[in-house]
């Protein structure tokens, strides 16, 4: 008996259905809370290829939510633990690792290589470069994100059919992750097990796929709504034109006057204006240690107080700096307006 | 004219509630009934928000007795 029996008995997937799950190839960006069950899903559907990408480790704190994950891989890089997990889930399925964020620069590159993109982020910025990139190499992409007890989920730039940018043409700095809110893991697995539905659907030409439709779920409530939405033909056609759009979310600080230093990535966000904001990441403080004056006092933030805090350890003991000091709440607190 | 807003995430803590019925007189577009709504409310971005009405994504139609109308903020997280 074959190991998708099942599935094949149902007159939507057949061995036809079966042959398209068996040649279709899926990337999944971010693999947290929505992409661990879509991967599983999608592992055991046995379809050709899975692209696993994202640039965390695994925390503690992930693992009521983030189903791949064990206790004893606190620390590993989450994309490397999930294909070895779904490996022993199924062996005829490929996977390819990515331990890199998503890029303007790799973007169009790697979801070119894929049928459909599954969107398991939780950063608005990924989301538009998703977008963005999934427009120029005209692929579908299936949305969902969270906040609290309630998700919204789509799929975009299908057949034509409009983007996430047709829904919310700019982005926002509102940028509030489940760390800062608090999530149940099992919303996170609703909606990303209904993102592997779409995917499925999508492959199999099977259905009704959720396109030009916003899906708003409120766990709590046990309620749910579909929107309509339609396409902006003058948002789309702009990333035709001209690319990628970066998304660059500007803030200015409570204190102009004062001198900071960022010790974030290059591409985290938002990113503060102004002549006494430096930018060095952690990893590059020890080249660069140079830029930051020592004569004066320096807030050192990063996005929640972690790094900074590293970060002057570091600037102390190795360089001799006294004149640093933590933002102790990240970057959100020191933020004007 | 009666209308009912749906009010969803970060719109409908703001608000503390997720539901309500407004008594209206005048003429409004949608985007006008969300600026008024979001009056007083502390979201940093509200420009971000959409309307919809009648569950269609639509902030230039004009506000109709019965409608129903929903604020949505985008989401992040995941």
């Amino acid at each position: 008996m074959s190991r998708y029996d099942r599935q094949i008995k149902l007159t939507e997937v057949g061995p036809e259905g079966q042959k398209k799950l068996r040649s279709a190839k899926v990337l999944i960006v971010g693999v947290g809370g929505l992409g661990c069950p879509a991967a599983m899903y999608l592992t055991g559907a046995g379809v050709r290829k899975i692209g696993l990408m994202d640039h965390d480790k695994v925390d503690m704190s992930n693992l009521h939510r983030q189903v791949l994950f064990q206790e004893s891989d606190v620390g590993r890089s989450k994309a490397v633990v999930a294909k070895e997990q779904l490996e022993k889930q199924n062996s005829e399925v490929r996977f390819e690792v990515y331990e890199e964020p998503l890029t303007m620069e790799n973007a169009e590159n790697i979801i070119n290589q894929y049928d459909v993109v599954l969107d398991g982020t939780d950063n608005f910025e990924t989301k538009y470069l998703i977008n963005d990139a999934c427009i120029l190499a005209n692929k579908p992409w299936v949305f969902a994100s969270i906040y609290k007890n309630e998700g919204q989920l789509s799929v975009f730039n299908y057949e034509d059919g409009p983007t996430y940018r047709c829904v919310f043409p700019k982005s926002t700095r509102q940028n509030i992750s489940c760390e800062a809110t608090g999530v149940l893991g099992v919303l996170p697995g609703i909606l990303g097990t209904l993102q592997a539905a779409e995917v499925l659907k999508i492959v199999l030409g099977a259905g009704e796929v959720l396109s030009g439709k916003l899906k708003l779920i409120n766990m709590m409530q046990a309620s749910e709504q579909t929107i309509k939405i339609n396409k902006r033909p003058y948002e789309v056609e702009k990333i035709r034109k001209n690319g990628i759009a970066p998304v660059y979310i500007d803030c200015d600080l409570k204190n102009k006057e004062q001198w900071y230093l960022d010790v974030r990535e290059v591409f985290e966000q938002p990113k503060p204006k102004g002549k006494k904001v430096l930018s060095i990441p952690l990893g590059d403080l020890t080249l660069r240690y140079q830029e930051i004056p020592n004569n004066q006092e320096v807030f050192v933030f990063c996005q929640s107080g972690k790094r900074s805090k590293n970060a002057i350890e570091i600037l102390k003991n190795e360089f001799g700096f006294h004149n640093l000091k933590n933002v102790e709440g990240g970057i959100e607190t020191i933020i004007d307006g | 004219m009666k209308v009912t807003v749906k009010y969803f995430g970060l719109v409908a803590e703001a608000a503390e509630k997720s539901e309500e019925v407004l008594d209206l007189n005048g003429v409004f577009t949608a985007s006008e009934l969300k600026a008024q709504c979001l009056i007083g409310l502390a979201i940093a971005d509200k420009d971000s928000v959409q309307i919809a009405v009648n569950q269609n994504l639509d902030d230039k139609i004009t506000i109709k007795d019965g409608d129903e109308v929903a604020l949505l903020p985008p989401f992040a997280g995941g």
